[in-house]
């Protein structure tokens, strides 16, 4: 590209590399702003006018946000993953990635954060929980784990932003970028041991309510089975959630950004993953059908009330469970991109729907005998204030991909 | 919350949770000040070397 045709922005962009011209980067900035505008006045209604302007009451005080909560976290995992395997596991190839997954982890949490910063109705007092916490509650530790997690991602996203071409030429940018790659072992182990807590506690948070048979699971000491399901069912599910991502914008870009063999070990390791999951989370739904006939509470009972028939059960562990996990295991079906992408797809709806289903189904299944089933629908205001976290991560990874150095791979893959 | 404030409960669970969340930002911040520290180091050093070139 001669000097003349070259974005006036051209010297920010990373080294070897081609982007579009500014006017229409500006133009897909202006257009995701639209949607991220409707979002910001949902969350000012819900700030200004209370909750009443959403479809929460007191049989669901967990609606949509906690499920998309629980949901972004678990595709969120991709990022903590991914840094255990280039870090601690050393798996060299996915230092190629290990930089987007750690973009997306930063939006991810950021977006759970911000979710919850609506969802609790007064920010202003979102430091309650920090200093009168809670220490026998499972929430209180998704909190200061989720909390701290997305410091150590942010300390982690920040030498990407110092290895900008035209910071980096500062030398103590230069420098401080270098040690901090140097210290990224540690730091990926603190987010492992954080991440480990707050995924698993998440899960904690169901199956502790022994007053709803449809949530509860025995477990090991504190931590009940749903714990470590949540933790394995995040880590099959997050490196495929980043390389969906990675293929949407590879697609947004119109170039190759990764090679093939690292999109492939990730892609192996989420199936392994998945199908060991599938295999605990059978048994445990085995035991379950089993235990809870006889504490009064038949397995038919908790599929007796639409929309939440046996099919949500089928759903979730054939459709978005094992179709997945098959062509995630066999090596030529995850050549193929499209039957790779599919299988990305259905394994992250799979996490979302099991997050619905342990929050809003569990609290939908009447308990008491005087008990009626009520519906939930999100409305309108609910959807608005989830969705703009993600038009606002979008715009985080356009900013990212333009200015930043995350795709190692991407001027070898693309000379100019 | 700290032990030295007057809502702290002294038992073991709030000293394990609390003594592994100071834990974790106190790391996070050694980790911080240890590589501006080197990398401000690094600098001072490259300048002392570029002098005693001249």
């Amino acid at each position: 590209m001669d000097s003349a045709s070259a974005p006036f922005d051209s010297a920010l962009f990373p080294e070897g590399t081609k982007r579009c011209q500014f006017k229409w980067f500006l133009f897909w900035v202006a257009v995701l702003h639209g949607p991220l505008m409707i979002g910001v006045i949902a969350a000012l209604m819900c700030w200004g006018l209370a909750l009443n302007v959403t479809y929460l009451n007191n049989n669901y005080p967990f609606g949509l946000w906690i499920a998309a909560d629980l949901g972004i976290i678990a595709l969120g995992a991709g990022a903590f993953f991914t840094g255990f395997l280039r870090y601690i596991v050393n798996i060299e190839e996915l230092k190629n990635i290990v930089n987007y997954a750690v973009v997306i982890g930063v939006i991810c949490y950021a977006t759970a954060q911000g979710i919850l910063g609506v969802d609790i109705g007064q920010p202003l007092r979102g430091w309650f929980i920090f200093w009168h916490a809670n220490v026998h509650s499972m929430l209180t530790e998704v909190a200061f784990c989720i909390t701290c997690y997305f410091m150590v991602l942010c300390i982690e996203y920040f030498p990407l932003i110092l290895e900008n071409r035209q910071i980096n030429r500062l030398g103590f940018f230069h420098g401080m970028a270098h040690h901090l790659h140097e210290a990224m072992p540690t730091i990926a182990a603190i987010g492992v041991f954080l991440s480990f807590f707050h995924q698993g506690s998440l899960g904690g948070v169901p199956g502790v309510l022994y007053g709803r048979p449809f949530a509860f699971r025995e477990g090991f000491l504190v931590w009940p089975w749903t714990f470590f399901l949540f933790v394995l069912s995040a880590i099959a599910c997050g490196p495929c959630f980043t390389i969906l991502i990675t293929w949407i914008t590879e697609k947004c870009a119109g170039k190759r950004l990764v090679k093939r063999n690292v999109i492939d070990i990730l892609a192996k390791i989420s199936g392994r993953l998945l199908v060991v999951y599938l295999i605990l989370k059978t048994l445990d739904t085995v035991y379950w059908v089993a235990i809870a006939g006889k504490v009064g509470a038949p397995f038919s009972s908790f599929y007796a009330n639409q929309p939440y028939g046996y099919w949500v059960l089928i759903t979730e562990l054939g459709i978005f469970g094992v179709i997945p996990a098959l062509i995630l295991l066999s090596a030529k079906a995850r050549q193929i991109e499209n039957v790779l992408i599919i299988a990305c797809i259905l394994n992250c709806a799979g996490i979302f729907m099991n997050r619905w289903i342990m929050t809003v189904q569990s609290l939908a299944v009447p308990v008491m005998s005087f008990d009626k089933f009520v519906s939930y629908h999100p409305n309108w205001v609910e959807y608005a204030s989830t969705f703009m976290f993600v038009w606002a991560g979008a715009i985080v990874i356009m900013l990212s991909y333009r200015y930043l150095p995350i795709f190692p791979q991407e001027k070898e893959l693309n000379p100019l | 919350m700290f032990p030295f404030a007057f809502e702290w409960v002294p038992e073991a669970t709030r000293y394990v949770f609390m003594g592994a969340t100071y834990a974790v930002l106190i790391s996070l911040i050694i980790i911080l000040h240890y590589c501006a520290i080197r990398a401000f180091l690094d600098l001072i050093c490259k300048k002392d070397d570029h002098n005693s070139h001249h």
